[in-house]
């Protein structure tokens, strides 16, 4: 690991004011430091500065009034896989976060850690895509429609914090996920959620950033069942081939996943 | 030879108890002391800058800016270590090929001389007062490599046009070595009815121990003596390699500690570059030197196991019997000869390939190569997991294709009971076993009978399910000496024990040998407690020292209980027959009088008796003692084993596929195996248990993988996958036992059994359930969509 400096901020405010002189020079937001630790003790990355906003109080939280939720920027994923309201009203959500890494990551991992690296083979950014709602900041509110902008690649400027995620709580929701077999990243995972404005699947792990899978939710708008996507072809042009799966591969996992996330919905 | 097997008494400490592991303690609260935990006075840190390229010329290396940076105190490159006459790591073992011309061995330099022939290869170390410091130092170095083309397949790097990577060895040939007859077996598989044919990959693995590697080097200017921490499974080895081919310094002068030391699975065997440096280093700047890998180092250097490809063919008489079994494998050396690595695919494999069969003509035919990847050595197995791979995967698909029942085939090929001791075609004298035992028991614990049910019923719930059989042998208790020795052995292969007894009449054991997460501290308490009828709470055990105990042989092979615990036991029976001589003295009767039994010497026929702690006080305070008698109670053995051991047992997997995904889960799985005489029961099970997580870990999971370039791609946990708890379902085990007929406590070994029998059960029921000939191993969830889309050529039959 290079030398860094670490500025722990007491408030949002604090964070926002230092990344908005620092982040030209280098400076980075450490959430969980799940991704980006790592990186560094690679010496693959070397930030000037970097700004632990994970212990601060106004980040750290899961609110739910009526189908309205929001979530803290810094709330950790076993906090979300955990709360008993968010366990009723989204399934898919709690049981996405309990599946993410191990014990270790998910008490460590930051909801807007996850969200904001956009990590193509992330679990976070598909529930976040195909739920809807705003993404949060210290400066605005964006769409989740124009939020995610391809592989690491997100609408946060550089000096932007990702405070929290607002969104109305689909009427069913289910994430179906292959594991990567060392690293248990989704080599893919599809979120479905049936929300007011339609059935929305996004699939994440296919190589070139989450998206959303048009043939999958025309198919699911007919009909909302586990049989009405099968056999349903994805565009190949979101997948791509690694070590561990074949382009061709991931894209008829995206298939069977979005069906074993539609048949959680029924309770299978 | 033993002849005589110890029968201990049933007790509670004892031999056959299941007394928890006494070391689990500090491991598990933390308290371990490991080499890395270490830490000397005026300590600097080693960084190794790593060849980036799988081969590359050195023009030159420019260190004038990394010299002078923060913090460094030395920087040194191969011609430093030249000029001081640093020699080459050397191979311990020479195979001598088909023309009886020894294997080709070229230099190994600690740190590389002209060129780099691995990605990760030690092209410059760089110490420093801080580890962070010798890192950043090490980026300041600008080395002028000219990149040459890389070879990184066993078999493509023996091809014309490959590109050579070592003027020692044209062609990039390391041997080509064969055992049996040619023409024999040729003739045989002609006469055959039926000859089952398979070519097969034994995908290379990362061994992969939590502890990673570690040194710290420390000389004393004052004596000359040097002391060197290792995560060695020999530190005896270790030294007499770094002294007599290495540095080139007395014995005497290097101490080599390996303290507690966190697995090694065989890849901390080896004399390592790394350690070499540290020991030589601390001498030319006059502080301890000390290195720890990092997880990436350890994926990039530790030395690396199997890679295998393989062409078998197994012929039959009409009824199914074997007549011959002919095997040409050309196996991967890597890009140096690690310590052991030339005796790996030819002494420890082929002379298996009978397995537990009366196959009548074997021939095999090695080819060992040099690529542009890290060396290859002993892998838990080692050899044998390679041959019973084979072996069982032929078998499997000579029953398939004979129609026969695979237990049936198999049975009517075994070794029976009422032939043992049995000569193999391949050079090994099985002492004793019962194949069809452990088969029969394997076959009711699986409820076999039951078994088409089974695969029907999950038919009707859309899945596919296989069963698979592995019915092993292996080789342990490693080895006689002459043996090892007439086939090229640098070493011999006995073991040592020291028994101090003290004047209380406890007991310290230095052992030889040298655990590294077996529990032989727990293990070798009970020998000696059932031994001398003691408890084993009074009786310690150190290893890992060559400063404290006798000249030993380390931990690998299943060894230490068959051929350390053997080497206890005779010490024991020293101190037993000197406790005889001062017994008789104070009980006033001959010594041949005297029998030594659970904890007692007793004059025969009489109530006269004195305990072994009166007799230990005695020889300490020898007030009243024989006259012409040594004091002290303090006796030193050796032990060269007679034979190999020979534990064997039966392997079956049940595993279910889902279709729609490739999915395999393993619903079963039943063990039985004959390890002789158990000590620990519990010891023995975690050993198994341990075994097939890896063995199913290599069939479904792992697999060490460079491009073309000779870049690893899997050198983290990121993209190499190891096996987890979920990976498994409950593991049933079965014992069956014939005791070893030629060590005193019977004992085989059961450190490598489960790593040997396990693949070739999972990949039996995976072609099984799907109906195929063959798929390599790791049967990966894609590649067996693939084949039910029909879209590979894995799988048609071959």
């Amino acid at each position: 690991m290079y030398r860094f400096d670490y500025v722990r901020p007491k408030s949002v405010d604090e964070a926002g004011k230092f990344l908005a002189a620092q982040a030209k020079n280098g400076a980075k937001i450490l959430g969980g430091g799940q991704s980006l630790l790592p990186t560094m003790k690679q010496r693959l990355a070397q930030p000037s500065a970097l700004v632990a906003v994970a212990g601060l109080a106004d980040l750290n939280y899961v609110r739910v009034a009526g189908n309205k939720v929001t979530i803290g920027g810094a709330t950790l994923h076993d906090t979300v896989a955990r709360d008993a309201q968010l366990q009723k009203l989204v399934p898919g959500l709690t049981h996405l976060a309990a599946h993410i890494g191990d014990p270790a990551v998910r008490n460590r991992g930051t909801f807007g850690g996850s969200v904001a690296n956009n990590d193509p083979a992330a679990c976070y950014p598909s529930a976040v895509l195909a739920i809807g709602g705003e993404i949060i900041t210290n400066k605005r509110r964006i769409a989740v429609d124009q939020f995610f902008k391809g592989l690491f690649a997100t609408a946060l400027a550089e000096d932007e914090i990702l405070t929290g995620w607002e969104f109305t709580a689909p009427k069913k929701s289910g994430y179906g996920k292959f594991l990567q077999p060392a690293s248990r990243f989704a080599i893919i995972g599809a979120f479905v959620a049936q929300t007011d404005a339609g059935v929305r699947v996004a699939i994440t792990g296919g190589g070139n950033g989450v998206f959303r899978a048009k043939p999958l939710e025309d198919a699911l708008a007919k009909s909302f069942s586990a049989a009405a996507v099968e056999g349903v072809k994805v565009d190949m042009s979101h997948f791509n081939g690694d070590l561990h799966a074949s382009a061709e591969y991931r894209a008829h996992l995206a298939t069977v996943m979005t069906g074993r996330a539609v048949a959680s919905c029924h309770g299978g | 030879m033993e002849k005589t097997l110890f029968k201990a008494k049933p007790k509670a400490d004892g031999i056959g108890a299941k007394v928890l592991r006494r070391e689990d303690q500090k491991f598990i609260t933390g308290k371990g002391h490991y080499t890395d935990d270490m830490n000397r006075p005026g300590q600097a840190y080693a960084y190794f800058l790593r060849s980036p390229h799988a081969h590359a010329k050195i023009r030159s290396i420019d260190i004038a800016a990394a010299k002078s940076a923060p913090g460094v105190v030395a920087l040194f490159v191969g011609k430093n270590m030249e000029s001081d006459k640093v020699g080459s790591l050397p191979c311990g073992w020479t195979v001598k090929d088909r023309h009886g011309q020894p294997h080709k061995a070229p230099p190994h330099y600690p740190l590389a001389r002209d060129t780099a022939k691995y990605v990760g290869d030690q092209v410059a170390v760089v110490i420093a007062e801080t580890l962070e410091q010798a890192q950043d130092a090490a980026e300041l170095i600008q080395v002028d490599y000219q990149v040459l083309p890389a070879s990184v397949k066993c078999d493509a790097t023996l091809k014309p046009g490959a590109p050579q990577i070592h003027a020692e060895a044209p062609g990039n040939l390391c041997y080509d070595w064969e055992l049996g007859s040619q023409s024999d077996i040729d003739a045989a598989l002609k006469s055959a009815a039926h000859v089952t044919k398979l070519t097969l990959v034994n995908n290379r693995l990362i061994p992969n121990a939590m502890e990673p590697r570690a040194a710290l080097g420390e000389y004393d200017a004052g004596t000359g003596n040097y002391t060197l921490w290792s995560t060695t499974q020999n530190p005896h080895l270790l030294r007499l390699i770094l002294c007599a081919f290495v540095l080139g310094i007395s014995e005497a002068k290097l101490r080599v500690i390996a303290p507690d030391v966190g697995g090694g699975f065989g890849s901390k065997i080896f004399a390592y570059a790394e350690e070499t440096v540290c020991a030589w280093a601390s001498m030319k700047i006059g502080r301890p030197v000390k290195w720890t890998a990092d997880r990436s180092q350890s994926f990039q250097s530790d030395a690396h196991g199997r890679d295998h490809v393989t062409v078998a063919q197994l012929g039959m008489d009409k009824d199914g019997k074997f007549v011959g079994l002919k095997v040409e494998t050309i196996a991967n050396m890597g890009a140096y000869l690690s310590s052991f690595s030339t005796c790996v695919p030819t002494y420890l494999y082929a002379t298996l390939l009978a397995g537990q069969y009366t196959t009548p003509i074997i021939y095999a035919n090695v080819k060992a190569s040099f690529t542009n990847t890290s060396p290859v050595d002993a892998y838990r197995g080692a050899g044998r997991p390679e041959a019973t791979y084979l072996i069982e995967r032929l078998v499997e698909n000579a029953a398939r294709e004979m129609k026969m029942d695979p237990a049936v085939l198999r049975a009517k090929n075994f070794i029976k009971k009422t032939q043992f001791p049995y000569q193999t075609p391949v050079a090994l004298v099985y002492d004793i076993g019962d194949y069809d035992a452990s088969l029969n028991m394997a076959l009711d614990m699986i409820d076999y009978k039951n078994w088409p049910k089974r695969k029907e019923a999950a038919k009707k719930s859309g899945k596919l399910r296989g069963l698979g059989f592995s019915t092993y042998i292996e080789a342990c208790g490693i080895a006689p000496s002459a043996v090892v020795g007439s086939l090229g052995a640098g070493v011999g292969l006995w073991e040592s024990a020291q028994l101090r007894v003290n004047a209380t009449g406890t007991v310290t054991i230095l052992s030889g040998s040298s655990s590294h997460g077996q529990g032989h501290a727990t293990t070798f308490a009970q020998v000696v407690s059932s031994k001398l009828g003691i408890p084993a709470d009074k009786v310690e055990v150190v290893e890992g020292d060559t400063g404290m105990i006798p000249m030993g042989m380390g931990t690998y092979g299943s060894r230490s209980l068959a051929v350390g615990g053997t080497a206890i036991m005779r010490a024991c029976d020293k101190i037993i027959a000197k406790g005889k001589l001062i017994a008789a003295h104070l009980l006033e009767a001959k010594p041949e009088e005297v029998d030594f039994d659970d904890g007692e010497f007793i004059v025969r026929g009489t109530n006269k008796k004195r305990s072994f702690g009166e007799i230990a006080f005695t020889a300490y305070v020898p007030h009243n003692y024989p006259p012409d008698l040594e004091p002290g109670l303090d006796e030193t053995a050796f032990y060269d084993p007679a034979n190999f051991t020979y534990p064997a047992g039966c392997h079956v997997c049940e595993l279910e596929i889902t279709p729609e995904t490739g999915e395999v889960k393993i619903v079963d799985w039943v063990a039985v195996d004959d390890f002789g005489t158990i000590i620990n029961p519990m010891i023995v099970e975690g050993q198994v248990h341990g075994g097939i997580a890896q063995g199913v870990g290599q069939a479904l999971l792992e697999h060490g993988v460079y491009d073309a370039d000779g870049q690893l791609q899997t050198g983290s946990y990121m993209d190499y996958a190891m096996p987890r708890a979920d990976l498994l379902p409950n593991m049933r085990l079965g014992f069956t036992v014939t005791p070893c007929t030629h060590n005193p406590l019977g004992a085989k070994g059961c450190g490598e059994a489960g790593a040997i029998a396990s693949p070739p059960a999972v990949m039996n029921a995976i072609t099984d359930a799907l109906g195929i000939s063959h798929m390599d191993m790791p049967a990966t969830p894609e590649k067996i969509w693939q084949v039910l889309q029909g879209t590979t050529s894995q799988g048609k039959s071959g």
